[in-house]
Formats: C-alpha cells, structure tokens, sequence
C-alpha cells in the first residue's frame, strides 16, 4: 500500500496538471500522467515603463524574448507595459525575467543570440510551483500563529470565570500547557500523530501542499485485518530529527501543535480552583505526547478512522475538517475525565447534593478572552485547508463567522426563556460552542447550514451546562459542554448537513454520482484507476459523473445531488470511538498517576485560595479580595 | 466628645459628606463595607445553580463630634442619606474616651 502511493505521488509529479488539496479539479482532457509535460510557450513579459528600450542589448532588465528560432509558437507582439507610472508607486508591477533568474542562476547557455536571458520552460515552472508552495507554507504558519493565540483566549476566559483568590494558579496552568503540552508533542504526539501521513489515504492526483517534504512522513505502523488497512500510529519524525528536516514538515508540526494545545488547555478550565499544580505538569506532558496523538492519527494521520472510507464504503471515511472532534471533543471527554477523577470544589455541593453558584470574579476578562478565541477561530478552521491557495478559505471563514454568532443568538434566546435574564457568561459559552460546532464541518457545509448549526450549539450548551452541574461533575467553567458536547454536534453535523461542494475525492474514496445513481472510485494510485476515472469524469461515452464531495444524510436538502447516509455511519463511528477511547484512556492516566503524584490540592489551600501555597504569589496583591462567592464548605 | 457610625447606601456618600461640612465639621472616616439587615438580598441563578447575594455593598461613615454638634450631625447625616426605600442603613452613637491629633499632639475636643 506504502508504496503504490509513493509511485503515484511520483507519476502525478511527473506532469500532470496540479490538483488543489481539495481534489476538486477533474482532468477533463485525459492526460497520460507518464506523457511529457505540457510545452509552454512562453510569452513575452511586459516591459517596466521606465526601462530602456528593448533593443538596447546591454539593458539589465531584460524581457522574455518574442518566439526565438528555435520555439514552436510565432512570433507575438509584446502586450502593454503595466501602468507602473500612472497612479501606482514604482515597484508596484515589479516582476521580470530577472527575478525568475533565481535559483538557478542564469548561465552562458541561457542567453539569447541577442544577448538577452531566456527563461526556460523548467524555470518557470519551478518558479511557478514555488509561488504556490510558499503562499501555502505563509498561509498555514500565520494561521497557526492565530491558534497560537487563542492561549491568551482560554486563560482569560478560565481565569475569569474562577475566584480571584485562585487567578495565578488559573493563569499559571493555562500558560505552562504551552510549554508542557509542546514538548510532549515535539517528543512523540507529532510522530505519533503524523509520522505516516504520507500514506494516507488521499484524492486521486493529490499533492502535499505544503511541498513534497512532507512525503517524508512515511513510517506507521498499520495492522491489516481481512485484507484492509488499519493504521494505527505513525512513527516517524520523534524530536523531529534529521529524517523529517524540511520545511514543510516543520510548518505542519508547528500548526498542528498550536492545535493540539488547544485540546490540552480544555481540562485547565474543568479542573480549576483544585488542581494540584505538580500534577497538572505530568498532565501537561502526558497530553502533547498520547492521547490526542493517537486519536488524531486515526483521523488525521491517516489512520483507520479515516481509512473507513475504503475499507468499509462508508462515506469518505472519518471527515473531520479543523477538529470538532480531534480537538474539542477529544479535549471535551479528556475534561469530563478529568473532573471527575478530581471531584468537585469544596462547598460545590450541599449535603443534598444541590450544586451552589460559585461566580467568576471577573466577567470583562470572560468576554475579552472570548473574541480573542473567535478572532484565532480564523486561524483554526480557514487554516486547515493547509493551503492559501485554496480558494474555499473564504467560505471556510463566512462559515465559521456565521455560526458563531448564530450560536450567540441561540444560547440569547434560550437564556431569556429558561433563566429569565441572559447570563453574559453563558453568551460568551454560546458563541463558543458555535465555533466548536463548525469546525468540522466547516468546508462542507453551506451559510444555511452553518447558521443552523451554529443556532443548535447554541441551545444545546445552555442545557449541557446545567445537566453536567445536577450530576455532580463541577465544570468550572463549561468545557465539557463548549468542547465536548458540541464538538459531539459538529462531528455529527458532517454526516447531516454537508452538501457535496467541497472535498472530492477525500478520503481516498471519489463518490461520482449521474442520473440518481451513485459510483464509488477508491483511489488505490493504480493506472486503471486513474483511466477509469477520467473516463466517467470524463466528456465520453461513458462519461458524465461529476465528483461530488462530502455530503451529509440531508445534503440534498442544502444543494448536493443526492444525500449520503454511509457519511453519517462514519461520523457516528468517529465520535463513538473518540468518546469511549479517549474516556477510557484519561481515566487510566488520571487514577494512576494520582497514586504517584496527588491529583488533587490540598484541602486547606483550596480554602485559602491556591495562589500563595501552590505558586507563591498572589494574583492581586494590591486589592483586597474579600472570597465573598466562596460558599460555605462542608 | 461622640462617635456618629453611620451605614448608608454607597451612592448617598457624596450628600451626606456635604452635610457634614455645611455643618463645620472637618474630617471624617469612610469604608467601604457590605451589609444587609432587614433588606434581604436577592436569589439569582448562575449557570443553572442558584445563589443568594445577602451581603450588599453600603459605606460606612465615621465622625467623632463635640458633644454640642451630636443631635444637629444625626440629624444631617439621616435627612442626607434618607431614599425613603428599604435598604437605607443606620446610625449608632457611642461615647468616646480621648481623642489626639497626631501631629500637634493636641487632645481633647479640640483634636476633634
């Protein structure tokens, strides 16, 4: 298997035209892939208007020759020079031959009889290829740089939501996962995680877009069960070493460790105001290196939860755009986990059993840190396509907008008709579990979709928040609900709502559909694979399929041709998987290492406030914090 | 010389200073405190839990007076801090033994 997808990676390079990450252009001229590439004549660039006369043999600023002696195409005129002096500041149009030049310096070969550079066909398309790699790597890395700063988002938020007496503590957890949770990562979640991305099941014609370093990817461990893959865990690139030093590894490790952080800073917020700060450090380590690593593979890595597609028909396989479910319900389950192995804070509960209020103390702090998690939000959902290139980034991002808010809307409402007044915490939750929602089905789903979506997971937190507080789970802070019930909703809302626009080919599995009838192609990178394709994509007799993408149990009602049941199987399996799994796991980490290091404070600095015992200093030295929403403790 | 410890609503501070002053006294005390006696606090819900805010905030004033001010200082401070609603606070007198200014050194009525 490993290896029919290295040759295909292979021929495809070999000259076929590029097909964007989402699979989504069909090759309707039925190229052989092992042809020649394409001649391409290149046309002459349009002068700089300040440049001396093209006849000037010794101008350094040279433009591409009109048809040489020895090129197939006659000979063209020049097209205008570009207004470069008529309203636009000099280098505005910048770009000739000479800066194609790089970076393969022009040699004595390269000239012109009249002394002028030529550029070759191979340079230009290296120069052309290059472009598209580097929008993408500068797209990828500054989105990631947003989820970075989503941190600042969580500790806010976390922090706000939790007494004064406790802030340092709450800030200090929310900080050190960034460090703790990268390191493990960096160790072996990444490895792990993405050691044999490389050998994921992919759209035919696929291309990393990242480059091809990331074909570097190529080490895991899969079991094969009747005859089907079963990837498992990848395992290659620990301490990203020398055999995964490229540039487009290190991009991909740096966005997917801002995300895996993201899933780590969850349980700092479900497990506040009690948890015992040296454990949270083995914690901290314990998540960048395991849990989501593993789980993520499945999904992402290129793991048999993703593989579902192909060795069961059930849909595209796993579909999980920006982690609805690898991070938030993942981080969500690791939360609901965590609180309740660490039980709740002292005075939580009455002697009945009756929950009693515990106020954030500071409520501006919630709602800042809540917009800056939704302005990092587009970073995390647009910058999963991995590729600025990529044209769907704009909708990826209206998508994302518009459920957010209309989660905020949802969760007003709600908040008016069962609580009578609209709790500004709980809004900002709201338009929390809005985002979390969309983020899976994001791409794939239309801006009808994404507001109903949105409005949903707006309603269902409300009710999430109260349910887990009746049954004894003390969440500070709603993680279980933002994260874990509503990444549930997103997970599943790609198995109803997504609409066939987006993601052909995903999976590995290209679902053509003509005349109500569905034709499913699995690309397993075999030359009459390819054939078959693009004869039914094709203009031909047997032609006509179109490549519908990701489409969901009602996609019909939202645009697809026809809706997709087997989608639904496979989501409803990548959520049962994640819960139980990831449930199962963090308990057996929570239970024993608390028997190494205790998972909980001690009971007297909980009471005093764990700023001073745990960390030394106080939050706010300077005000005096009187712990007046401390109720009283049994 | 007397001590006028009064507890009033916090926004009523500013009119029941001016009072004060109308009247020629000079300096006073004030902190800021929470209370409630019988205006009882309010039940509201925080994410789903009920809780019951019993402590209120309120200011408490505190002024030492010669003994030939006290009934006209009470009778300021209650007229300036009167809403006529539930909640307004109260006032206590107690008798004090000595008073010092610091910096001088002076004791007495004239030290008030």
């Amino acid at each position: 298997m490993r290896i029919h997808i290295r040759k295909l990676a292979l021929l495809a390079m070999a000259g076929t035209l590029y097909l964007t990450a989402g699979g989504s252009a069909v090759r309707a001229d039925n190229t052989d892939p092992t042809a020649a590439p394409p001649a391409i004549e290149a046309t002459p660039a349009p002068a700089p208007a300040a440049a001396p006369a093209p006849t000037d043999a010794a101008a350094p600023a040279a433009t591409l020759p009109p048809a040489a002696a020895d090129a197939a195409a006659p000979a063209a005129t020049p097209p205008p020079a570009p207004p470069d002096s008529v309203g636009y500041p000099p280098g505005a149009n910048a770009g000739t031959v000479t800066d194609l030049a790089w970076p393969i310096p022009a040699d004595a070969s390269s000239v012109n009889p009249d002394g002028k550079n030529k550029v070759t066909t191979d340079e230009l398309i290296q120069n052309v290829a290059h472009n598209k790699i580097s929008i993408n790597l500068v797209w990828t890395l500054i989105t990631g740089f947003l989820v970075m700063f989503m941190q600042a988002g969580f500790a806010l938020v976390e922090t706000g939501l939790t007494r004064a007496k406790n802030a340092a503590h709450v800030m200090a957890t929310n900080f050190m996962i960034y460090g703790l949770g990268m390191l493990g990562f960096w160790i072996c979640g990444f490895a792990f995680m993405f050691g044999n991305y490389a050998n994921g099941p992919v759209p035919i014609g696929w291309q990393p877009s990242l480059g091809q370093g990331l074909m570097l990817l190529n080490q895991g461990w899969t079991v094969t069960i009747a005859g089907h893959p079963f990837g498992l865990l990848g395992l290659k690139g620990f301490f990203l070493n020398p055999s995964v030093f490229d540039t487009a590894v290190f991009c991909l490790f740096l966005f997917q460790m801002v995300f895996m952080d993201t899933t780590a800073t969850i349980p700092t917020g479900g497990m506040a105001e009690r948890w015992n700060f040296k454990h949270f450090v083995v914690y901290g380590f314990w998540i960048g290196m395991l849990p989501y690593a593993i789980y993520g593979n499945w999904v992402w890595g290129g793991g048999w939860l993703a593989q579902l597609g192909q060795n069961f028909a059930l849909g595209h396989g796993a579909v999980d755009f920006a982690g609805s479910g690898v991070v938030h319900l993942c981080g969500g389950v690791i939360c609901l986990a965590g609180a309740w192995a660490i039980g709740p804070r002292l005075g939580k509960y009455d002697k009945n059993g009756k929950p009693r209020a515990m106020p954030g103390h500071d409520v501006p702090m919630v709602m800042l840190g809540t917009f800056i998690l939704a302005f990092g939000w587009f970073g995390f959902n647009p910058g999963s396509t991995l590729a600025g290139t990529d044209g769907r980034i704009a909708i990826v991002a209206v998508n994302t907008m518009l459920a957010g808010a209309a989660a905020s809307v949802g969760t007003l409402i709600t908040m008016y008709r069962v609580n009578g007044k609209p709790d500004p915490t709980m809004l900002c939750n709201g338009l929390l579990a809005g985002l979390v929602a969309i983020t899976a089905p994001c791409a794939f789903v239309n801006p009808l979709g994404a507001v109903i979506i949105g409005f949903i997971a707006g309603v269902i937190v409300v009710f999430s928040v109260f349910f887990w507080e009746k049954r004894g789970i003390d969440d500070c802070v709603g993680a279980i609900s933002v994260h874990g019930v509503n990444g549930l909703w997103g997970v599943l809302s790609v198995g109803i709502f997504a609409n066939g626009s987006y993601g052909a080919g995903w999976g590995g599995v290209h679902k053509l559909f003509k005349d109500g009838a569905w034709t499913i192609i699995n690309n397993d990178a075999a030359p009459a694979t390819l054939k078959q394709f693009a004869e039914l994509t094709g203009t031909g007799p047997t032609g006509g399929w179109t490549d519908v993408g990701v489409t969901g149990i009602l996609g019909q009602l939202f645009g697809a041709p026809a809706g997709d049941a087997t989608q639904l199987v496979a989501q409803v399996i990548n959520a049962l998987v994640c819960i139980v799994f990831v449930f199962a796991f963090s308990m057996l980490f929570f239970k024993i290492s608390n028997i190494f290091v205790p998972i909980r404070s001690k009971r007297e600095d909980e009471i005093e406030g764990l700023d001073v015992p745990e960390m030394g200093v106080e939050a706010y030295p300077d005000f005096p914090t009187t712990d007046k929403t401390s109720p009283a403790v049994n | 010389m007397k001590k006028i410890e009064a507890t009033i609503k916090p926004f009523k501070l500013e009119e029941v200073k001016n009072a004060l002053i109308e009247l020629g006294i000079e300096g006073m005390t004030v902190t800021e405190v929470k209370g409630f006696g019988r205006q009882k606090g309010q039940t509201e819900i925080y994410r789903g839990s009920e809780y019951t805010v019993d402590f209120l905030p309120k200011v408490k004033i505190e002024v030492v007076v010669a003994d030939g001010l006290l009934d006209v200082a009470v009778e300021a401070v209650v007229k300036a801090a009167k809403t006529g609603k539930i909640g307004d606070g109260k006032v206590f007198v107690s008798a004090v033994e000595a008073t010092i200014r610091i910096r001088t050194g002076e004791t007495g009525e004239q030290a008030v």
